[in-house]
Formats: C-alpha cells, structure tokens, sequence
C-alpha cells in the first residue's frame, strides 16, 4: 500500500480503479502533404466542430455551476476563432506543407508561450487554456472526442492536470474522483470539480507511471490517496463512505424539490453567504436565492475603504451568478467586535450595544454611500435586494431614504445605470419587534435575526459560557416576537423571512410555517436537511 | 479617427472574462479598434492580442476608433470600461 497527500477541493470518500488520463498532445506527428486547400478545408471542418463542441460544453456547464464559471468555454471559442491563431495555422501549412495537427500543435505552444512569459500569474494560467483549445482541435482532427473515458467501470481520474473542458465533459457517470499532481484552488478545475460535487485532490504527490490500473481510495475528508490499500483501510474506509453516501443520497434526492409542505404551503429556502467565495455552495445545495449575503468581507479583507469600483464588481458578479435569483446583500454590519484598523473605531466596554452597523453608515455616510453606489449599479445586472442591519426606529429608515434618494440622484446626473432593488431591513432588536407595524409600510421585506434577538431579548450575552444555563434558544420570549412580526408584516404585504441560525433549527420549522414566514434563509450545507423537514411538514394535521 | 483612454480599477485587470466580453462587443462594430499600452498597440478584435497585453489594475490603456461608426463604437466602447473594468 502506497499513501500520497494532496490539498481537498472537495470532501468525500471515492474507492475504486485508477485510471490515468493522458491528453492526445505526445502523438502529433509533423507530416507533408501534397494539398493544402484540401488541408486547410480539414482545418475549418475541425474548427466548426470544435466550436459546436465547446458550445455544447458552455450549455451544459451554465446548467450545472453558472454562467460565471461556464464563461470559458465562451472564450475559448473566441480563441479559436481568433485571427491571428488562425492566421498562423494557415500559414504554417501553406508555406510548410505540412499537416493541420502539426500546424496547431506549433501554433498553440506559440501562443502559450507569450502567456507563460507574462508576469502576472492569472496570466500565466491562461497558458492552459490555449494548450486546451489546441489540443481540442487535434483530438478533432484525429477522429476522437476528447477527454472521453473508454473504461466501462466509474474510475478515479488521475491526471497530470485537467483542462476545465477535460473536466466538465467527462461523464460523471463514469468518474469516481479526480486526483491530479498540478493545479491551483483558484483554478477552473478546482471550481468546477466542487461545484459538480466530485470528490477531487489537487498538488498531489503521486507518481502517475506507478498507478494506472490499479486500486486506490480517495479520501476528500483528509486528503489522502490511497493506493492499493490493506482489508483493514478498505473495510475502515468502506464504511466512511457508506455512512456519507447514506445522507448524501438522502439529501440529494431532494435537489431540484420544491419546498413545499405535504398540504401544499410554499417557502422560499435561501442561503445564508459571507464571501463570493460561497457562491458555488449555493449553487450545489440548490438554493432558491441568498438570503443574507454579509459584505463585512469586503471590508476586514481589506487595509482600506474598499472603493466602489471594487465593491461594485463584486456585487455585479453576485447579480449575474444568481442569474435572476434574488440575492439580499446586507449593508456594512461593522462593530467594535468586528473591526477594521482603518475606521479607527474605539474599544467599547459593551460593543454588541454600541457604535455598530447602521449607526455607523448614519453617521459615516461617505462609507455608506459608496457601498449605496455600487449596490445600485449591480442591481442593474440581476436581482438584488439590499437589507439595512440593526434597525430600531422609523426615522432610521427615513435617513436611509434620504441618502438613497442622493445617491440616485448623482447617478442619473452621470448617466449611470442602475437597478431598482428591492430594500428591507434586518429585525433583530426589540424595539424593532415592537414598532415593526409602523416600519412594514416603510420596507419591502423584513429578515429577522434571530441570534442578536435572543441576545437583547434574554439579555444574555452569547460570548459568556457560564450563562450558558439560562440560555433557551427557544425561549418563548423570543418565538412571540417572531410571530408578532409576521403578522404586523403581512398587514402591509411585506413579506418576512428569518436569517439567524433558529431558521435552520428544524425542531422549529413546524412553527415557523405555521406563523406564516414567507422565507428561511440558512448555511448553503443545510438547505437540503430544512427542505426534507418542510416536505415531511403537515400545517393541517 | 476618435480615441479614449482609460485607466483600469478592476483588481484583475483586463482578464479572460472582459477580454471576451470586449472583443464581442468591439466586432459588432466594423470600425478598426486598437488598443494601446506602454506603446503597444493590439487589434480589440483579436482576443489573444487584447489579452497578450497583459493590461492591469491602475495601467492607462488608449482606445483608437477609425471607421464609419466610430462614434458610437467609442461610446460603447467607453460605457463597457467605465461599468466592468
């Protein structure tokens, strides 16, 4: 038994025959031919299938993990495309006389090179995706598709390195895992290989010649490959898998559901976020929108204010992944807990009643108005909604109006275009339950934020362990609160949703439903456990 | 011939996604347009050459339009830089 070590991109257990994957590019060949016309009408056929090919890829990828990271299979038919690669391959063969593969082969390193040259290293990177274009057009030319697997068992892929098109073309029918000795987390692959929920090791240490054929454990969960392992690791790991595979299938049977109660209430089951980085997360776990989408990141990610332009960007990218989904981006939550240097905020002696959230925005309104600025341009590119944190009058709201009607005000004056968003605020002081009548006329919806609730309501510290005893996360205090609400919402036809960890408690989702919540919002990893428990829900019964 | 510039706020600079996106919105319009950096010039029809420039955050790159419909391509052009780059 042989054990090797690679950094996870995706959890879970693969046991199963190594399969060595090896890309067509060693069998190019430079020969003469004797017409180049008919080479070059070979070269075009090659072309318009490889193109379709990528066609098909870039639909088939929008489906499965969105069109962010389904846009490059778009470019690479720009690449192929190209003048110049093009020009190039013509040339190659017209003056030579030689074969389109070769002249393809030629041209792609060519073209790598000038991007392995570059100093920027997602410039470099991108040498992979004209090696990948290229070899596409040979395996074309050579008669095969490309990347397909022939093997009739499901395998472990091991790989050198995988091109994005080698990985979402594969069947995954037919593919256990994927191992591979180069890659970066932040490349196609590894996103893709997470978004498709395949477990998949990357900079793995493995020696490729040593393993085709043979039998081999991926361990997502600790990053280990195994190969040719003992009964005993087998038996061991056998029975890791089982227990994963179990709830995994359970869960996954529910994917593409509806949320819906067995006497047919409806609920939208969106998904709590704090990094772009999430994204894929709610894509997998299929949730119907995000609920709480926390900015902070971008500001403690950050040694300065984070400018519009670069706040913007980010939330253009969350409109058009959600791709028509609602998407709730909670403004700047910001506190004496969480700080940035570069606010230059005091230490406070009891910061969770402090200088904090919209109080800041209120009284920073530079700050706020360039995060206003670039939610609204976004709004432009899909559906967001912004939710304003720590609300507790009125009047709140009514300053809010204000600065936003500024804020769109300048853009018109600039010709900037942006969207409507929907706008609503976080429900998660008392004083909010109690006037929150008045503050549904004012607001599109309500979120209600159970943790911060709790704690004002019990007046009970979270971060202290020897309160833990009086601490009842169910506490009927709290449960009344949340009923109020809903229904001083629903008088106005605002709708309310919850976002604290109780939407994710499922002992209470029963309840919650049967106030009338219109939305649970949760950690991407437990829409499908709240979705089975609204489906085995019965408000009737 | 009409031509802008513009200096580049995305973190990435002019990455594979807005090279694509640029170079599509750039053929639907039959004017030439290159692109300027540090003195090299690439066609913004041409995805590897826009991308071979290897354009960064905070660098300055000159747009030059030269056609029929070179103001309007410029004013697309320019509203696509202003609102992704």
């Amino acid at each position: 038994m042989k054990t090797y070590s690679g950094k996870s991109v995706y959890g879970g257990i693969a046991i199963g025959r190594i399969h060595v994957y090896k890309k067509n590019e060693s069998m190019v060949r430079r020969e003469k031919i004797d017409n180049p016309d008919a080479e070059m009408e070979r070269y075009e056929r090659a072309k318009a299938e490889a193109v379709a090919q990528l066609k098909g890829l870039y639909d088939k990828a929008l489906k499965e993990v969105g069109e962010v990271n389904a846009a490059i299979f778009e470019i690479h038919q720009m690449m192929l495309e190209d003048d110049d690669y093009n020009e190039s391959v013509e040339n190659i063969v017209r003056t030579q006389h030689v074969n389109a593969e070769y002249a393809v082969a030629s041209t792609g390193d060519n073209f790598a090179k000038i991007f392995a040259e570059m100093e920027d290293e997602y410039m470099r990177e991108r040498a992979a995706d004209v090696k990948d274009i290229s070899e596409r057009l040979l395996a074309v030319l050579g008669g095969g598709s490309a990347g397909a697997v022939q093997s009739q068992e499901p395998v472990i892929i091991a790989a050198d390195d995988l091109a994005p098109s080698e990985t979402v073309q594969l069947d995954k029918d037919k593919v256990l895992a994927f191992v591979t000795v180069h890659g970066s987390t932040n490349s196609h692959t590894a996103i893709l290989a997470k978004t498709m929920g395949i477990p998949a090791l990357i900079g793995t240490d493995v020696e490729l010649e040593e393993i085709d054929g043979k039998f081999g454990i991926v361990d997502g969960l600790e990053g280990k490959f195994y190969v040719e392992p003992d009964e005993e690791l087998l038996a061991q790991m056998r029975e890791k898998q089982q227990a994963e595979l179990a709830q995994k299938e359970m869960l996954q049977s529910l994917k593409g559901k509806e949320n819906v109660t067995l006497d047919g209430r409806k609920v939208m089951l969106y998904a709590n976020i704090g990094n772009v980085k999430d994204l894929p997360k709610v894509m997998q776990n299929d949730a119907g929108g995000i609920g709480l989408f926390r900015s902070e990141f971008l500001y403690l990610e950050s040694d300065h204010f984070p400018t519009e332009e670069e706040q913007f960007q980010v939330y253009k990218t969350v409109a058009e992944t959600m791709a028509g989904k609602r998407a709730i981006i909670r403004t700047l939550d910001i506190g004496a807990d969480k700080k940035c240097d570069y606010f230059g905020l005091e230490a406070e002696e009891n910061p969770a009643l402090g200088y904090r959230g919209i109080r800041i925005c209120l009284t920073r309104t530079d700050v706020f108005k360039t995060q206003l600025r670039a939610l609204f341009r976004a709004s432009a590119f899909g559906k967001l909604a912004i939710m304003y944190p720590m609300i507790i009058s009125v009047d709140e709201i009514r300053r809010i109006q204000e600065i936003v009607a500024e804020v769109k005000a300048e853009l018109t004056e600039n010709g900037t275009p942006f969207g409507e968003p929907e706008q609503g605020i976080m429900i998660e002081t008392p004083a909010a339950v109690m006037v929150s009548g008045e503050l549904a006329k004012e607001v599109d919806f309500f979120s209600i934020g159970t943790n911060d609730l709790t704690q004002y309501t019990l007046a009970i510290d979270r971060q202290n362990p020897r309160l833990d005893e009086f601490y009842d996360p169910h506490h009927p205090a709290v449960l009344r609160m949340i009923a109020m609400v809903v229904e001083n919402a629903h008088r106005e036809n605002t709708w309310v949703g919850i976002c604290g960890e109780l939407g994710a408690d499922t002992e209470l989702t029963e309840e919650f439903l049967k106030m009338g919540v219109d939305e649970l919002s949760v950690s991407p990893n437990y829409i499908l456990p709240v979705r089975k428990r609204i489906r085995e829900t019965n408000l009737e019964a | 011939m009409k031509e802008f510039k513009y200096v580049i706020t995305d973190n990435e600079g002019i990455h594979a996604r807005p090279a694509g996106e640029l170079v599509k919105l750039a053929k639907t319009f039959a004017s030439e347009v290159k692109v300027a950096k540090d003195g090299k010039e690439a066609d913004c029809k041409k995805i590897f050459a826009l991308m071979g420039l290897g354009v960064k955050k905070d660098q300055e790159v000159c747009f030059k339009v030269t056609g029929e419909d070179e103001d309007a391509a410029c004013e697309a052009l320019e509203q696509f830089m202003r609102e992704n780059l």
